[in-house]
């Protein structure tokens, strides 16, 4: 690629970096074994001060009942044990029903969002490998909204969406899709989870064409030209070409989106400014007006807790198997 | 290497944070001041030659941050958690008795009281909206507010109507001869949910409901809050005399309708000077209490406003409790009172300042009547704000349901409260 | 290889498409910055009724936006430069040595990625103030305090795509280097971030990017002198108004040096990702 000077990955595609220890240099190692703990000190620091010690400050707190007459002084909270956590999980009772609501909804918008940045970024990256004229400014432009600051993006889609002023009525109206006496809303109501899936996309597809395109580059023209010869058609290209060299891309692309969308508490918090609609109720942003605007952090923290189990084990589970379909293939 | 960056991290992010409270000890004190005005920097000039004044008298300089509102209560729940923050800080009289519950207020004791001027200078109504009963206020009143009708002359005029009306039967029929193309009979703040509590508040007491018995617990789904809340959802839903795009208002947009003559009515506080700053002269908009119903319903009380307002509060962790306390007695002294409150329209909280001519125009005058005669204060209890939050969201997503033309039913009207008042016991 | 006519077809409408829905929210940002207020209070135009740069002026006023801006300028630069400055130590020891806990580490690091920040939001919140009334550094409500949480957030990743990054230079090098005489950091000084000048850059631009960015941390962590843009911009909807069309100046005007910074840095940021991340 033409903008591509720098050097180019030189290690086979699929092999992880832990493995193949360099043994010539086991002697060096072991002598200078102080070195890279001492190289480690400053990142392992950080981690622990504002990522771990918080992060358990928090699974204590989710023990409390720690509400606004506790949170002045902790010591006064009483020791409330799994209560908080049984209150989670009732799911008959009114705050429970709701968390799972909150988590389908999440689940289903996480899902959504991830594959179709993964389409429309493989599309797009897949439609950019053929030089053209024009395709340095579209692989700029579309760049553009990673680049763009989450709020100032999802400022602009609020405005967008409003119903009497915002741009996508009035174009939806111009096309004659929807009855412009009487358009449909965006920011409440069913259609505000399509809304935000938008909003979402919008985001985080660039960064799935960022990493295919990147990934595209690894794979070698010969193998194109080979089934090309062979007579293989656009999608057969597709399917036994592209899609196997992005597998490692993939493997990786997708847990990252994943986790990002999951936890995504920046595009509801300003879309919606603090409380989502129900049908948007995105966890991150339920567990923030359970425990900032109801004032109960006992009872957020253990909705945290126990999301943060579920992501490590929908991680766990994710790397095992794609790891286990990387060693078979 | 990398401690040397952090370093230099350091000293530049350092840099210009100087100006904090505690260090300068007595002679300073810091004030989250909430936002009254049109914008942070309008109040912010506002306040600034009071301040100095202050200063001159004194000798303490007041650092002043107008907080928005809707950082202000994050940020005094962390200023209450951590022990840190400003000194005297401004609240909505609302969370008076939430945050009185964290204990991190100074309670204004008779003794303390006597040293801002004592009990009796202040406004009972106002008073009594500054803590739960019984219990030392933790807070004085400062600006007053309460809730009226304001409506378009002109459209009024247009559509043949003389008076405005007072009761919802004639509200609703006046909206309906006012409401055609591209304007509406009344706009109400239908996202916003603090806006939408204090109308349950309101529709509740009329309709003879109570949100929270006497022992505090919370009764959000009896079938006097149920008939209240849909009576004001109805507004929209079943007399259509509301624009539905008010649904998704959260931000004043209904202000700025009716001050862009797009809807002819609206229930607000004291939006005079809003009008103004948009461009509406005093001259068009009337004023008038807000409705009754035509007949009372059972146990129906003659209430027709909270009692709104905002109060002023010193932290107990303050260095310097009596600067605050003179600090206190300072803007709620009759020549601040005046001054502060004509710039924001709002009422003087002080009964000796209330008799200015500044507080005698057709505006004020109705407010003061309203918070002197059918205003009750919110429930003064420690979950109060929880019950904004609750109500005021089921309430939002009931007008998103009307804006989307499906019935709201009582069912459903009670079904919703039922499960915010189910999440208060969690 | 040929394109077939249907294959150009398809391209051709595929990246209109993917076009027309990157920039719609573009053009609204820009467009409506030109626009009179009014404008922007009634029905949805496509071009201003008259072209106004008034929003551009006001903006400054209606909230003290160049003190947000030089307060996120502040804390992502740094946040960014010290992020990736730590980073490059850590990716160096793990690329290049084995030692007892190099496994813990990269997994624990990488675990923190998945924290939901609401979760260590409080204690975190806790933990700064308590730090800050023993020791007198400040770091609740200080640029200090939120330069060190940001510089965090991005550290995980920063130091896997480093290490990614790293390994993919021949230890040849290295060992040339070595044999000259050279100790492990004149050889990472020397040998390793020349080579490495695209993921450095990669990972610097993601560092910053996700400083300038965050709004959940902001909005607990700052106050009004320490506020970045990621909460101050939400002050153009205030007691009275909406002000859209000052909102949207501002968006252009906080948006186009990142906007400008990545684009320039862009084919370094492939390539480093190239090298890095995608293995």
């Amino acid at each position: 690629m033409a903008t591509t000077t720098a050097p180019g990955p030189v290690r086979p595609a699929g092999r992880p970096a832990q493995d193949g220890p360099p043994s010539r240099r086991k002697r060096r190692t072991v002598r200078r074994s102080y070195l890279p703990y001492l190289l480690l000190v400053p990142a392992a620091l950080l981690e622990l001060g504002i990522h771990v010690v918080p992060m358990l400050v928090g699974v204590w707190m989710s023990l409390l009942e720690l509400t606004q007459f506790h949170i002045r002084d902790w010591s006064t909270a009483p020791f409330a044990g799994f209560e908080n956590y049984r209150v989670t999980f009732d799911f008959d009772s009114a705050t429970g029903k709701d968390l799972l609501h909150s988590f389908w909804v999440t689940a289903l918008y996480t899902t959504l969002s991830v594959g179709f940045s993964w389409m429309l970024g493989l599309a797009a990256a897949v439609f950019l490998q053929r030089p053209f004229k024009g395709r340095a400014l579209l692989r700029t432009l579309f760049l553009t909204p990673y680049a763009l600051p989450v709020y100032t993006a999802v400022i602009t889609w609020t405005f967008m969406f409003q119903r009497d002023t915002g741009l996508v009525n009035h174009a939806l109206d111009q096309l004659g899709l929807i009855d412009g006496a009487n358009p449909p809303f965006w920011l409440i109501g069913e259609n505000s989870f399509v809304a935000l899936l938008i909003v979402s996309v919008w985001k985080s597809w660039p960064f799935a064409f960022l990493c295919l395109m990147a990934g595209l580059q690894n794979v070698p023209p010969e193998l194109y030209e080979a089934s090309a010869i062979d007579g293989a058609n656009f999608w057969r290209r597709l399917r036994d070409v592209t899609l196997p060299m992005l597998r490692p891309v993939n493997q990786v692309l997708l847990l990252v989106l994943f986790l990002w969308t999951f936890n995504d508490f920046n595009t509801p918090y300003v879309l919606f400014g603090g409380s989502a609609p129900r049908q948007a109720d995105l966890i991150s942003i339920h567990i923030y007006q359970s425990s900032f605007v109801t004032w109960n952090f006992g009872l957020g923290s253990a909705m945290s807790v126990a999301l943060l189990l579920f992501l490590l084990v929908v991680t766990a589970v994710y790397l095992l198997v794609t790891n286990r379909r990387r060693e078979h293939a | 290497m990398a401690v040397a960056a952090l370093l230099t991290t350091a000293s530049i992010a350092a840099c210009g944070d100087s100006g904090d409270s505690s260090e300068g000890a007595a002679k300073t004190l810091t004030y989250w001041a909430s936002n009254q005005g049109a914008s942070i920097e309008f109040d912010k000039q506002t306040l600034q030659p009071e301040l100095d004044k202050f200063e001159q008298q004194t000798g303490i300089k007041v650092n002043v941050e107008v907080v928005p509102w809707s950082d202000l209560l994050n940020r005094l729940l962390a200023a209450a958690t951590s022990g840190k923050g400003p000194d005297v800080v401004n609240i909505g009289n609302t969370w008076s008795a939430s945050l009185q519950a964290t204990n991190a207020l100074v309670p204004f004791d008779d003794a303390t009281l006597a040293k801002v001027g004592g009990k009796d200078r202040f406004v009972p109504a106002a008073l009594a909206a500054a803590g739960a009963p019984g219990k030392p206020p933790a807070a004085v009143p400062l600006y007053s507010l309460a809730y009226a009708l304001y409506y378009n002359k002109k459209m009024f005029t247009d559509a043949g109507v003389t008076t405005p009306p007072t009761t919802w039967e004639e509200l609703v029929e006046t909206g309906k001869k006012l409401t055609k193309s591209g304007q509406w009979g009344l706009a109400v703040e239908g996202a916003n949910p603090s806006e939408n509590s204090h109308h349950a508040f309101t529709f509740g007491q009329q309709w003879g409901g109570e949100w929270f018995d006497s022992a505090g617990k919370p009764t959000f789904d009896t079938p006097q809050n149920v008939a209240a809340v849909k009576r004001y959802i109805d507004l929209m839903a079943v007399d259509k005399i509301v624009n539905p795009s008010n649904a998704e208002y959260a931000q004043n947009q209904s202000v700025a309708d009716f001050a862009n003559r797009k809807a002819a009515m609206l229930l607000w506080q004291a939006a005079g000077s809003n009008f103004k700053a948009q461009g509406m002269s005093p001259e068009e908009w009337g004023i008038a209490p807000v409705p009754f119903p035509a007949t009372t319903p059972p146990g129906g009380k003659k209430v027709n406003s909270m009692v709104a307002g905002i109060n002023m509060a010193v932290f107990k962790h303050t260095e310097n409790l009596d600067g605050s306390l003179e600090f206190v007695k300072f803007m709620t002294s009759d020549a601040e009172q005046v001054i502060l409150n004509k710039t924001y329209g709002s009422l003087p909280s002080v009964k000796t300042a209330n008799a200015d001519p500044a507080f005698q125009a057709p505006e004020q005058k109705v407010l003061g009547e309203v918070l002197g005669t059918t205003a009750a204060p919110l429930p003064q209890v420690p979950e109060e704000s929880q019950f904004e939050t609750l109500v005021g969201t089921a309430m939002k997503e009931l007008f998103a349901d009307a804006a989307g033309g499906k019935p709201v039913t009582e069912a459903q009207v009670k079904e919703k409260l039922g499960v915010a008042q189910q999440k208060m016991g969690s | 290889m040929r394109e077939s006519t249907g294959e150009r077809w398809a391209r051709r409408i595929v990246l209109s498409l993917l076009t027309l829905f990157v920039v719609a929210p573009l053009y609204v940002m820009l467009s409506s910055g030109l626009k009179p207020l009014r404008d922007v209070q009634g029905p949805f135009t496509w071009l201003p009724s008259r072209v106004t740069f008034q929003p551009f002026v006001d903006m400054w006023q209606t909230v003290p936006l160049g003190r947000y801006l030089v307060n996120s300028l502040l804390v992502a630069s740094s946040a960014a430069v010290v992020s990736v400055a730590i980073a490059i130590f850590a990716a160096f020891a793990i690329s290049r040595y084995r030692f007892r806990g190099r496994q813990l580490f990269s997994v624990t690091v990488l675990s923190t990625q998945m924290f939901p920040g609401i979760l260590f939001l409080l204690p975190l919140f806790l933990i700064y103030v308590n730090l800050g009334n023993a020791t007198g550094i400040e770091l609740y409500a200080s640029r200090l305090g939120l330069t060190i949480t940001y510089l965090t957030f991005s550290l995980p990743f920063s130091i896997w795509m480093l290490v990614g990054y790293f390994d993919s230079i021949p230890r040849g090098l290295d060992e040339a280097a070595q044999v000259d005489g050279a100790g492990p950091l004149r050889t990472l000084f020397q040998v390793i971030l020349p080579t490495a000048v695209p993921g450095i850059v990669a990972v610097t631009v993601y560092a910053f990017m996700t400083a300038w960015g965050e709004v959940l941390f902001a909005s607990v962590m700052t106050d009004e002198h320490s506020r970045t843009l990621a909460v101050g911009l939400q002050g153009y909807a205030t007691q009275y108004n909406v002000y859209w069309n000052q909102a949207m100046a501002a968006s252009v005007v906080v948006s186009i040096p990142v906007v400008i910074g990545f684009l320039a840095l862009q084919r370094y940021f492939v390539a480093g990702l190239t090298a890095g991340a995608v293995k």
